[in-house]
């Protein structure tokens, strides 16, 4: 793979895929690689951009430079700061400071359809295709050849497939709708989309996370043609071992800023690469744990053997009471699906899942509810909160009918119980009539939290219960976790940090790719040895999809 | 918006050191008062409404200047104005009661296009010769089973069906007009019921009983949104269906009930309107589907749920009948007062979009420079 940083690129350029079209005449120069681009020079510099939002620096000092012809690999854990690069580069977000450098020259995107325009393409995870648009249409969205106002449509198919040809899927016909191809043919698609712009870098989101394993390798291939025409590729990954397999150089996140510029990606260490992506500079604050109690209480919740395809697959796990047991693993590890299925907001495929003994009909959330589990699901605005109702009545979502007589509700009862907790959550600001779109993402929580404080929850599953929340809110957070759990509650945490669910939990299951892969007390685990398990998801264990 | 309000608590925990206690406590306390002070009722939960409901009633009172500057000779008679308001809340009577059942479906994030054929099939079905047979009590009870049955027909096919609202009340209005003409053979069906017919004509205090009927209904619905866990519930499913569910609400259930209560006002509507025609026919009840949708979005009620009132829809039926009786007045013809009606439509939403999103604005600032 060596030799494609000397000249490739010129043997490229003659090769037949490239000069093989007639209709050069036209006005498609797309054909050959961007003749302006030396393979080796740098293309992007990006010099102490920072980008804050409300309560949150999300980039904190990046450094990143990326070549003509490589592929780039970003590295970090959730939270790093990697999406919101992305979304810097590609023109969705402006920074506050900092130098965008591109091809040689400062730059800012005022919008995605500017940082196009440079050459610029993103492909996001979830890919931005119009399913009932023909390949070729989707290709040249937005930009298609016409002529009088009419596009011409055989022009563009032609042109769909000299660049499909360049991606080395000359077999997807261009009139083929974008619903009927599978996911890896839609991410070639994406590239076409891309190379149609003349793109002279590519952005990769985890582009692997929607392909099977043997897709992968095609993708790889894709990846290695493009970076010979001299376009350069940023890739993001939490798989390791894709990014020595593909990638020439890493940049590590951490916490919004560089923390190592241009490993090589064959051959930096993989301890070394971990311990650039954690060695926190913010420092959680944990309660303390209490000390050995509660052993011999029975089990509050026992799952077993719990099953869904292409999401998890037999997982069993307990929690007794006042136990916070926490869950690690990448997004799409499954951990959220389990958690959603265990409280029967989907359907069990297999196996079981025991409250106090008693087997809960399967995807029923009344069942659950009525069992004594409550639920703050991962995506706050959109799964858990009214925005636009006030406070008191977040609070008494899940239990306004039991204060109601015969049927009405009894909103001074309701008031006076969302008014406790509140009180014992400290909420900011306090009026509990405010609507709760008024709140920052802490105190929000702090709403979803609370609406489980009421009523009798013996068992609290919580979902990422710190994403978006800022470090302040966080501590005050764990403390009403760890305070609940003392009060006898079971906890079952999923979170993507695995500090946090080292520091919280009493005992930690690992996740990758639908399975257990380890489960410890949380004092028998570090960070490294949890962020290991958690990303040695290799290519032939990636097939659990 | 949030981004505003978070600035008027200095104590935003986003500046504070993980450690470091929750600020000086006096001046969070100082703070929550001045928030407290500034959240009136005007300005809180409700206040919303009351607000978007007094711009309703502002357009109320333009229309009823046009009319004084229009017939000034009709509106110098006392008597005739008083009259003529009651001619105006009975013609508003019908499709109001229907209103407060598609102000239901609506807030819960559903819509029902079948109320004009529900009432249609209800009515026809309350004076086939069988049905009239059992006197006046049979026929009320005929016309409000109907009208729950098809109610409950359309729940059953959106929530456990998973058809889209849309398509399955457009379904049920093709359908339900088809077996009320079926029904009826395409004749128009006479009323011999005098009880039922005096429903229209009769007159308690001055006031057509048509008028207390609609207000009972409006009543019903306000406190039914307002005060208990049903409604409560209707706001949730509408607002955010799946954060309801994961709270415990049988969200499927609920939508259920939301379309069986809005057959159930149309059963209702069709007594109304039988006995104010003293008869019934599968074409009767045209349109209202689209008169009452109108009416709800007028009245401030979002289309995509969540968030609604029954005054708000009462008011926009009202606004509705003054339009028809102002063209009526002055002799003008009812093609002239659709395209008047449709530009209301238009012209309301956008300015109550606008109000509302100033209004906050201003609000918003204010906020800052008190602090």
């Amino acid at each position: 793979m060596t030799e494609r940083e000397e000249g490739v690129v010129t043997e490229r350029e003659a090769s037949p895929t490239g000069g093989g079209a007639q209709g050069g005449s036209v006005d498609a120069p797309l054909l050959e690689a961007p003749a302006d681009t030396v393979a080796g020079e740098v293309v992007l510099r990006l010099t102490d951009v920072v980008k804050t939002f409300p309560g949150v620096r999300a980039l904190d000092g990046v450094q990143l430079e990326v070549r003509a012809g490589e592929v780039h690999c970003l590295l970090g854990q959730n939270g790093a700061g990697k999406s919101t690069l992305i979304k810097v580069l590609s023109g969705v977000h402006q920074p506050d400071s900092g130098q965008v450098e591109w091809r040689g020259e400062p730059v800012t995107f005022a919008n995605p359809q500017a940082a196009m325009r440079a050459g610029i393409a993103t492909i996001y995870q979830e890919l931005d295709l119009v399913e009932d648009l023909s390949v070729a249409e989707n290709a040249f969205l937005g930009h298609e050849p016409r002529r009088f106002g009419f596009v011409r449509r055989g022009q563009m198919a032609r042109r769909t497939r000299q660049i499909l040809g360049r991606l080395g899927h000359a077999e997807i016909p261009p009139n083929r709708m974008v619903r009927s191809l599978p996911a890896a043919g839609k991410q070639v698609v994406s590239m076409a989309r891309a190379l149609s712009h003349e793109a002279r870098l590519i952005i990769m989101d985890e582009p692997s996370a929607v392909l099977a394993h043997d897709e992968v390798g095609n993708l790889f291939r894709i990846i290695r043609e493009l970076t010979a025409q001299g376009i350069a590729v940023i890739y993001i990954s939490h798989r390791l071992e894709e990014i020595r397999e593909i990638g020439d150089r890493v940049t590590v996140l951490k916490d919004g800023g560089t923390t190592a510029a241009n490993l090589p990606a064959r051959d930096t260490p993989t301890r070394e690469l971990v311990n650039r992506m954690t060695g926190r500079t913010i420092e959680y604050v944990f309660p303390e744990r209490p000390t050995g109690t509660g052993a011999a209480e029975a089990d509050l919740l026992v799952v077993e053997g719990l099953t869904r395809a292409g999401e998890f697959a037999d997982v069993s796990l307990r929690v007794r009471p006042g136990e916070v047991v926490g869950i690690a693993g990448l997004v799409g590890s499954g951990r959220s699906e389990l958690l959603e299925t265990i409280y029967g907001a989907r359907r069990a495929e297999a196996g079981t899942v025991r409250m106090a003994g008693r087997v809960l009909r399967a995807g029923s959330v009344g069942a659950a509810v009525r069992a004594g589990m409550g639920m703050a699901p991962e995506e706050r605005k959109s799964q858990a909160l009214l925005l636009g109702e006030p406070i008191y009545r977040n609070v008494t979502l899940a239990t306004f009918a039991r204060y109601a007589r015969a049927g009405f509700t009894d909103v001074g009862r309701e008031r006076a119980e969302a008014d406790r907790i509140a009180d014992s959550l400290e909420l900011r600001p306090r009026d509990v009539r405010r609507p709760v779109r008024t709140l920052s993402g802490g105190n929000q929580q702090k709403v979803v939290v609370g609406r489980w404080l009421l009523g009798d929850t013996k068992l609290l599953l919580l979902d990422e219960p710190t994403r978006g929340v800022d470090v302040g809110a966080r501590a005050e957070l764990y403390q009403v976790i760890r305070s609940l759990a003392e009060q006898g509650v079971g906890v079952l945490l999923v979170s993507s940090e695995v500090p946090e669910v080292l520091g919280l939990a009493d005992r930690v299951l690992v996740m990758r790719e639908g399975r257990v892969v380890r489960e410890a007390p949380a004092g028998e685990l570090d960070e490294n040895t949890v962020l290991d398990l958690v990303m040695a998801g290799s290519l032939m264990e990636g097939a659990a999809a | 918006m949030s981004d505003v309000t978070d600035t008027s608590t200095p104590e935003r925990p986003a500046q504070l050191p993980a450690q470091s206690p929750p600020v000086d406590p006096a001046e969070t306390a100082a703070a929550e008062q001045r928030a407290a002070g500034r959240l009136s009722w005007w300005r809180g939960e409700g206040g919303e409404g009351a607000r978007r409901n007094l711009w309703l009633i502002g357009v109320l009172v333009a229309l009823i200047v046009i009319g004084i500057v229009t017939r000034p000779d009709l509106y110098g008679n006392s008597s005739w104005v008083w009259s003529n308001i009651l001619v105006i809340l009975k013609l508003a009577s019908v499709v109001g009661v229907v209103s407060v059942g598609m102000t239901f479906v609506i807030i819960g994030g559903g819509i029902d296009l079948s109320v004009g054929a529900i009432v249609a099939l209800s009515g026809v079905w309350a004076t086939t010769v069988a049905t009239q047979s059992y006197g006046a009590g049979g026929m009320i009870f005929c016309a409000l089973a109907v009208g729950l049955g098809v109610g409950l027909v359309n729940g059953l096919l959106i929530s456990y069906g998973r058809l889209v609202p849309f398509i399955a009340t457009l379904a049920m209005l093709v359908a339900a007009r088809g077996l009320a003409a079926e029904l009826s053979d395409k004749q128009t069906q006479v009323s011999n019921n005098t009880t039922i017919n005096d429903i229209a004509s009769t007159n308690l205090l001055g006031i057509p009983l048509l008028v207390y009927i609609l207000a009972a209904v409006v009543i019903a619905g306000w406190v039914l949104l307002n005060r208990t866990t049903f409604g409560r519930r209707t706001v949730a499913v509408g607002g955010n269906p799946e954060a309801a569910r994961l709270a415990g609400i049988d969200v499927k259930r609920h939508t259920l009930l939301l379309y069986a209560l809005s057959g159930l006002c149309c059963g209702i509507a069709a007594i109304m309107l039988t006995a104010q025609a003293t008869s019934a026919q599968a074409a009767m009840a045209n349109l209202y589907e689209l008169d009452a949708i109108a009416a709800v979005i007028i009245g401030g009620t979002l289309l995509s749920g969540g968030r609604g009132t029954i005054i708000g829809s009462l008011l926009g039926v009202i606004i509705f009948s003054t339009i028809t009786n102002l063209f009526a007045i002055n002799g003008l013809t009812t093609e002239a007062q659709n395209m008047v009606k449709g530009g209301i439509i238009v012209a309301a939403v956008l300015v109550q979009q606008l109000q509302f999103r100033s209004l906050t604005q201003f609000l918003g600032r204010n906020r800052l420079t008190t602090n």
